[in-house]
C-alpha cells in the first residue's frame, strides 16, 4: 500500500478510533467466542449439585475477605505439581465458581483439593490465627470471621440470583435455606466451603482420577 | 508566525489531574509498603479487617494503577492533545466533570474495597455500582478528548494522540466486558460469567489493562514528551505507526498466557504464547524508537533528571517486556507461574516503565503548566530519581531470587521420587527478601514525598493564582503537510 493510504488514517480522526476499535477487538473475539459458545457444552459433572446454601454463602465470604490474592484453585498438569496437591483441576470443577477462584499468586499453597485435608477444629485454629498452628506462617489472623453469623435472607437473595444465571436451584431448596444457615458463623461457612474443594464440586466415583470428566458427549 | 489569539491551552484541568497524581503515588504506594510489611510482619493486620493484606491489596493495585497512573495519563492526555492539535481542550466543562468523576471513583474504590465490597476479580475489584459511575466518566473522558482532535488545527493526528486514543477505546472495552454482572446488593454481584469462561474474560481483561492502560496510554506519553524532552524529532516517526498497529492488534491476543498449564482449553493457551513472542517485535520497536530518539542528545542525561528518568524508563520498559515474552513461554512459566516472579515482572513493569515515565514526564510538564521556567529544585529531582532507582532495583532484584527460589523448590524431588520441600520451606526460604522488598518500597515512597515537595513549590505561582493562561498558536503552519518521498527502491 502506497502511503497515502495510511495517510488518509492519519488525517481522520474517525477512521483512526474506527480503525483502532476494530484492531484491539480481534484477539478477544477470537479466543472468549469459541470458549463462551463450548461454555454450554462443558457440563458439571454428573451428580454434581451448584452450592449448598451454607458453602455458597462460605465461598461468598472467600471471596470477600480476597483468598484468592494469596491462594490458587488451580493445580496445573505438571507432575510436581499433582504430587503435591492432588489430580490437576479440570474446568467442570469450576463450572459453578462466579468470579472463577483459579488465581494467579501462591504466596500460600493451592486450595482446589484442601477439603478434608485437615480437620474442621484445624482449620477454626488456623482461620483464628494461622500461627498457633503453623508458627512460620505469614498467613494474616481472621478472627472477626467468628463473630459474625450468616443471614438467611441474604443467601436466599443470593440463591435466586445465581438461578436466573443458570444455576439449578429449586424452590425448595431456597425456601430451606435460611433453616440451613441459621445460627452459623461466618467462620463455619468458609470451613464448609474449605471443607468441600475438591471433593463436592468432583464426582465422587471418578474423584480420584478426575481428568475429563465433565466432558459430555450431546 | 502565529497570529495573535484569544484562545488560550486550557490548562486548569491539567493542573489539577497533576496534583492528584502526586497525592494518589503517595498514598497508592503507602498502602504497598504496608502490605509488604504485613507479609514480613503479618500482626500488621491488627485483626482489622480492613486493615488485612487481602482486603487491602485491591486498594493498592487500584490506587497505583487507576488513581495515580490514571490521574497522571489523563492529565497529560489532555496537556498533549491541545498542543499537538493547537486547540483549547474542547468542552471544559465536561473535563472538569472527569476530574473530579475520577477522584470520586479513586475514594470510593478505595474505601469500599477493604470494607469487603467486592467482584473478586484482579484488577477489577470495585462493585458495579462504581463500575457503572467508571463507564460514564471514561466515555467523557473519550467525548472530550475525541471531540478536541475533531476541532483539531493540525491536520495530522501525531502519534501520541492515537496511543492516547487506543488507550481510550480499549479500557472503556474491556472494563464493560469484563464487569457485567448482576447485582445481589451494594456489596455484592455475580459475574455473567463462570469457571474457565470468566478465566478466560478476566486474563483478556487483566492482560490487556496492562496492554492499554499501563502500556500503551503510557507510551502516548511518551512520544510527547521524550522527543520535547530529549529536544529532537522522533528518531522514527513511521517506525512509530508501525509499530502501533502491531502492539494494539497483537497484545489482545496474548491473555491466555496468564493461564498455562491449567484447564483453559490447550489451543487457547497456544495461541498466547505465539502472540506473547510477536509481541516482542513492536515491544522492542517502541522502546528502541525512544531510547534512539535520544541519539545525539545524550549529554541531556548530565543536566536534565527529567530525560534521566524517561531514559530508564525505556530500559525498564525493554526489559520487562521481553522478560514478560519470556515468561509466556510454557517452560518458563511452568516455573515462573504462582511465584513471587510474576510480582517481580509486574513492578519492573510498573516501578521502572510506568511509574518513571509519568515521572519524567511531569517534571516536564509541570514547570510549563504552573508559568514556571523549571522546577522549583534540580537537586530533589536528582534525589528523587536515585531513592526510585535504587529502590525499584532492590524490589525487583529481591522478588527474582524469591521467585526463582519457590519455583525451584517447588519442583524440587529427592532421589526417591518424592518432593523435596513442604511449602512452608519455601516461605521460610524468601522471607528475609520479603525485608528487602519492603526497604525497596520504602525508598521508591519517600522519593514520592520528595515529588510533591517539589511540585509544591514549583506550583507557588499557580496557587496564587498569577501566571497567565498560554496562548495557542493560530492558523496552522502549513496548509498541505506531505512527508518527504520515500527513497526509490532499488
Amino acid at each position: 500500500m502506497a502511503y497515502r493510504h495510511f495517510e488518509f488514517i492519519e488525517k481522520h480522526v474517525w477512521t483512526l478510533g474506527i480503525a483502532t476499535a476494530i484492531m484491539v477487538s480481534l484477539g478477544g473475539l477470537a479466543e472468549i467466542t469459541p470458549l463462551y459458545m463450548e461454555a454450554n457444552k462443558v457440563q458439571p459433572a454428573d451428580g454434581l449439585k451448584p452450592y449448598s446454601p451454607l458453602r455458597l454463602a462460605g465461598r461468598d465470604i472467600y471471596v470477600r475477605e480476597g483468598c484468592y490474592l494469596c491462594h490458587s484453585q488451580m493445580i496445573r498438569a505438571l507432575r510436581f505439581e499433582t504430587q503435591r496437591y492432588g489430580p490437576y483441576s479440570t474446568a467442570s470443577e469450576s463450572v459453578y465458581d462466579r468470579p472463577f477462584q483459579w488465581g494467579s499468586k501462591r504466596t500460600g499453597p493451592d486450595l482446589a483439593r484442601v477439603g478434608g485435608k485437615y480437620s474442621d477444629e484445624w482449620q477454626r485454629v488456623h482461620l483464628l490465627n494461622p500461627r498457633d498452628v503453623v508458627p512460620a506462617s505469614n498467613m494474616p489472623a481472621y478472627p472477626w470471621l467468628a463473630k459474625a453469623t450468616v443471614n438467611g435472607q441474604d443467601i436466599q437473595e443470593r440463591m435466586r440470583v445465581l438461578r436466573t444465571l443458570g444455576h439449578p436451584y429449586s424452590e425448595a431448596e431456597i425456601s430451606l435455606a435460611p433453616k440451613e444457615v441459621a445460627g452459623k458463623t461466618e467462620l463455619d461457612a468458609l470451613i464448609a466451603y474449605l471443607q468441600g474443594l475438591g471433593i463436592d464440586n468432583v464426582p465422587r466415583q471418578a474423584g480420584a482420577a478426575a481428568s475429563t470428566a465433565g466432558e459430555r458427549k450431546p | 508566525m502565529p497570529m495573535k489569539s484569544n484562545e488560550t491551552y486550557d490548562d486548569h484541568v491539567v493542573r489539577m489531574f497533576l496534583a492528584a497524581s502526586a497525592i494518589w503515588g503517595i498514598v497508592g504506594m503507602l498502602v504497598g509498603m504496608y502490605l509488604a510489611a504485613e507479609l514480613v510482619w503479618p500482626f500488621w493486620n491488627f485483626d482489622l479487617p480492613f486493615l488485612t493484606f487481602s482486603r487491602l491489596r485491591p486498594a493498592h493495585t487500584f490506587g497505583v494503577i487507576f488513581a495515580f497512573g490514571g490521574s497522571a495519563l489523563i492529565g497529560t492526555c489532555y496537556y498533549t492533545v491541545q498542543r499537538t492539535a493547537h486547540k483549547r481542550l474542547a468542552w471544559g466543562a465536561l473535563a472538569m466533570f472527569t476530574f473530579w468523576g475520577w477522584q470520586l471513583i479513586c475514594v470510593l474504590s478505595m474505601v469500599s474495597m477493604p470494607l469487603g465490597f467486592t467482584q473478586g476479580k484482579e484488577y477489577a475489584e470495585a462493585e458495579w455500582w462504581i463500575d457503572i459511575m467508571i463507564a460514564i466518566v471514561w466515555v467523557s473522558i473519550g467525548a472530550v478528548f475525541f471531540a478536541t482532535l475533531a476541532r483539531r488545527r493540525i491536520r495530522h493526528i501525531y502519534v501520541s494522540n492515537w496511543y492516547y486514543g487506543a488507550f481510550i477505546i480499549a479500557v472503556g472495552l474491556l472494563h464493560i466486558v469484563n464487569n457485567l454482572a448482576i447485582p445481589v446488593s451494594m456489596s455484592k454481584s455475580y459475574s455473567i460469567y463462570s469457571g474457565a469462561v470468566d478465566a478466560m474474560v478476566q486474563w483478556w481483561y487483566g492482560h490487556n489493562a496492562v496492554a492499554f492502560f499501563l502500556t500503551a496510554g503510557f507510551l502516548g506519553m511518551m512520544y510527547y514528551f521524550v522527543p520535547r524532552q530529549a529536544q529532537q524529532p522522533l528518531w522514527s516517526y513511521r517506525f512509530s505507526i508501525v509499530n502501533f498497529w502491531a502492539l494494539i492488534s497483537v497484545y489482545m491476543w496474548a491473555g491466555s498466557h496468564h493461564l498455562i498449564y491449567t484447564a483453559l482449553p490447550d489451543w487457547v493457551q497456544s495461541v498466547g504464547m505465539a502472540f506473547s513472542l510477536v509481541l516482542l517485535m513492536p515491544s522492542m520497536g517502541s522502546a528502541a524508537n525512544g531510547l534512539l530518539t535520544f541519539n545525539g542528545s545524550w549529554h541531556r542525561l548530565r543536566e536534565d533528571p527529567a530525560a534521566k528518568f524517561m531514559v530508564l524508563a525505556l530500559v525498564f520498559y525493554a526489559a520487562s517486556t521481553f522478560e514478560g515474552s519470556m515468561m509466556a513461554i510454557k517452560t518458563v512459566n511452568s516455573l515462573s507461574h504462582y511465584t513471587e516472579w510474576t510480582i517481580a515482572h509486574v513492578h519492573s513493569g510498573s516501578l521502572g516503565w510506568v511509574a518513571m515515565i509519568t515521572i519524567g514526564s511531569l517534571y516536564a510538564m509541570a514547570p510549563r503548566a504552573l508559568g514556571r521556567p523549571a522546577m522549583h529544585s534540580r537537586k530533589g529531582m536528582e534525589l528523587h530519581f536515585w531513592l526510585h532507582l535504587s529502590g525499584a532495583l532492590l524490589y525487583v532484584i529481591a522478588m527474582w531470587i524469591a521467585g526463582v527460589t519457590q519455583g525451584m523448590m517447588w519442583r524440587a524431588t529427592n532421589a526417591d521420587g518424592g518432593l523435596a520441600y513442604s511449602f512452608i520451606d519455601s516461605l521460610i526460604a524468601i522471607k528475609p527478601l520479603y525485608g528487602l522488598r519492603w526497604f525497596g518500597g520504602v525508598l521508591i515512597w519517600l522519593g514520592m514525598w520528595v515529588m510533591a515537595w517539589n511540585l509544591w513549590y514549583t506550583a507557588a505561582d499557580a496557587r496564587k493564582r498569577i501566571i497567565t493562561p498560554i496562548p495557542v498558536p493560530i492558523p496552522e503552519p502549513i496548509a498541505e503537510q506531505q512527508p518527504p518521498p520515500l527513497p526509490a527502491v532499488a
